[in-house]
């Protein structure tokens, strides 16, 4: 399965050669959603939204990939090197740490709720108290 | 919402979910394939800054506002984190007891510190050239230093990360990125312009803006991550309740 | 296929596999331990996507702040609402 690099393919629209990556990600898309709406345990839909988030990695990369091509660092290859799209991995990048960010804001606000709620099954919280 | 309800609710949406992202999967430009149109206007306008890593180039030079964003996405959550792991009005600390240490473990530890740390700071500062930068290099930083709680126990892990210090060294590199931003607004055109002279690529000053930003990042991610980690350690070890 | 597609695809269904044992892990510490090879085997999988500094954060956070943070938080809930299930007790501040 050789691409020549410079075959300006009309890629849309057309099927792709190894939709694989792409229906992984989807698939842990919606492992990771049935995790969530399913959960007993709110620290276990936390873990269940980080496998979400992985889809949304592994469908980002894969957009950037190309066969056959290196890294994005031109400290020592030619300028006209294929890369992979540093636009992708910049997106990527910077979800990464937002994302665990964000779920360390969740855990935070699960565990003050179990603290002063006894109870960390988002079932079993059925309203509010002081 | 009962479960059953929940779940079925859950299924009629993946359903729906699986088929639109199925045909969209389906019209994308097929994978690994030769028509990348970001990725042939974002590596040119990289080079052109003389910054040979592309990927910082299009994050703190290309989509610098962009980050200035993300960076402060992360800058809230663990300020709200931080907040919401304070300790209660009717909670007290109490003090951890120090765990027996392997001597082998202690002896690693002691070595793998300073080089973790020297990592850290090794990454962030050639992010303009090589794999890493502000981000990667940060979350070295910050778990390089919970070596000192492997090694040794929680008080001393407590005196090598000064909370206070980090939280003001978290804000000022928060601020420092967007004051970076001015200083574009000031001599260039627009917000994070890339207005230092670029240098020449390859070299460990080359990229213009992007090595600042990149450090800024740095202590920012660094320092919250450190903040981060002391507020649920706190709350595993020392805080308890009444 | 190229050698280095076959391994992307293997990586890939792996992946995919690890994160699905990972939602069906319903104990929240063996779901972090789950989790935590999620993260080494999506590094992985980075690597060989060519994005090396993507890898190199998510070896860090994935495999490390994540699980850490899970397992905190477990052991704090666990020792505050004082459901003895175990698992609470493991981990490195279990005995101090």
């Amino acid at each position: 399965m050789t691409t020549t690099l410079l075959a300006a393919a009309p890629a849309t629209g057309q099927a792709t050669t190894d939709p694989l990556p792409y229906l992984a990600a989807g698939w842990i898309l919606l492992a990771g959603l049935h995790g969530l709406v399913t959960s007993r345990h709110a620290v276990h839909a936390i873990g269940c939204l980080t496998v979400v988030q992985s889809g949304t990695y592994v469908l980002l990369l894969a957009v950037g990939y190309r066969r056959g091509a290196t890294a994005p660092y031109f400290t020592d290859i030619p300028p006209t090197t294929p890369v992979a799209d540093p636009v992708a991995h910049a997106l990527t990048l910077t979800d990464v740490v937002v994302g665990a960010a964000v779920s360390a804001l969740l855990l935070a606000l699960v565990l003050q709720t179990a603290k002063r709620h006894g109870t960390a099954d988002p079932d079993a919280l059925t309203g509010l108290k002081g | 919402m009962n479960r059953t309800a929940r779940t079925t609710l859950f299924w009629c949406a993946a359903l729906a979910i699986a088929l639109c992202y199925g045909i969209s999967c389906g019209h994308l430009p097929g994978f690994g394939g030769s028509f990348h149109p970001y990725a042939d206007r974002a590596v040119p306008a990289a080079l052109a800054h003389r910054t040979a890593n592309a990927v910082a180039s299009v994050n703190f030079d290309q989509r610098g506002f962009d980050t200035l964003g993300e960076e402060f996405i992360l800058f809230t959550a663990v300020l709200g984190a931080a907040m919401v792991l304070r300790r209660a009005r009717d909670e007290h600390t109490v003090s951890p007891r120090p765990g027996r240490v392997l001597p082998t473990v202690r002896l690693a530890g002691t070595v793998l510190l300073p080089v973790a740390l020297v990592t850290g700071v090794y990454v962030i500062a050639h992010g303009q050239l090589t794999p890493g930068g502000g981000f990667q290099g940060g979350v070295a930083l910050a778990t390089g230093l919970h070596v000192a709680y492997l090694a040794a126990d929680y008080r001393v892990l407590r005196n090598v990360r000064p909370r206070t210090v980090l939280d003001l060294a978290d804000a000022m590199a928060a601020g420092a990125f967007a004051a970076l931003g001015l200083a574009g607004l000031a001599w260039g055109s627009a917000y994070l312009e890339n207005v230092l002279p670029w240098g020449v690529q390859g070299q460990i000053v080359s990229g213009g803006t992007v090595p600042l930003l990149n450090a800024a990042v740095g202590v920012e991610v660094g320092s919250a991550l450190v903040v981060l980690l002391a507020a649920f350690l706190d709350q595993a070890l020392e805080i308890e309740t009444g | 296929m190229t050698p280095v597609g076959l391994l992307v695809d293997l990586t890939v269904l792996l992946v995919a596999a690890v994160a699905t044992v990972a939602v069906r892990t319903h104990d929240p510490v063996r779901q972090a331990v789950v989790l935590s090879q999620l993260g080494l085997l999506l590094a992985l999988l980075f690597t060989f996507l060519q994005a090396p500094d993507v890898a190199l954060s998510q070896l860090a956070v994935g495999t490390v702040v994540t699980p850490l943070l899970i397992m905190l938080t477990v052991r704090k809930i666990r020792r505050q609402t004082g459901s003895a299930t175990g698992g609470g007790r493991r981990g490195r501040g279990g005995n101090r």
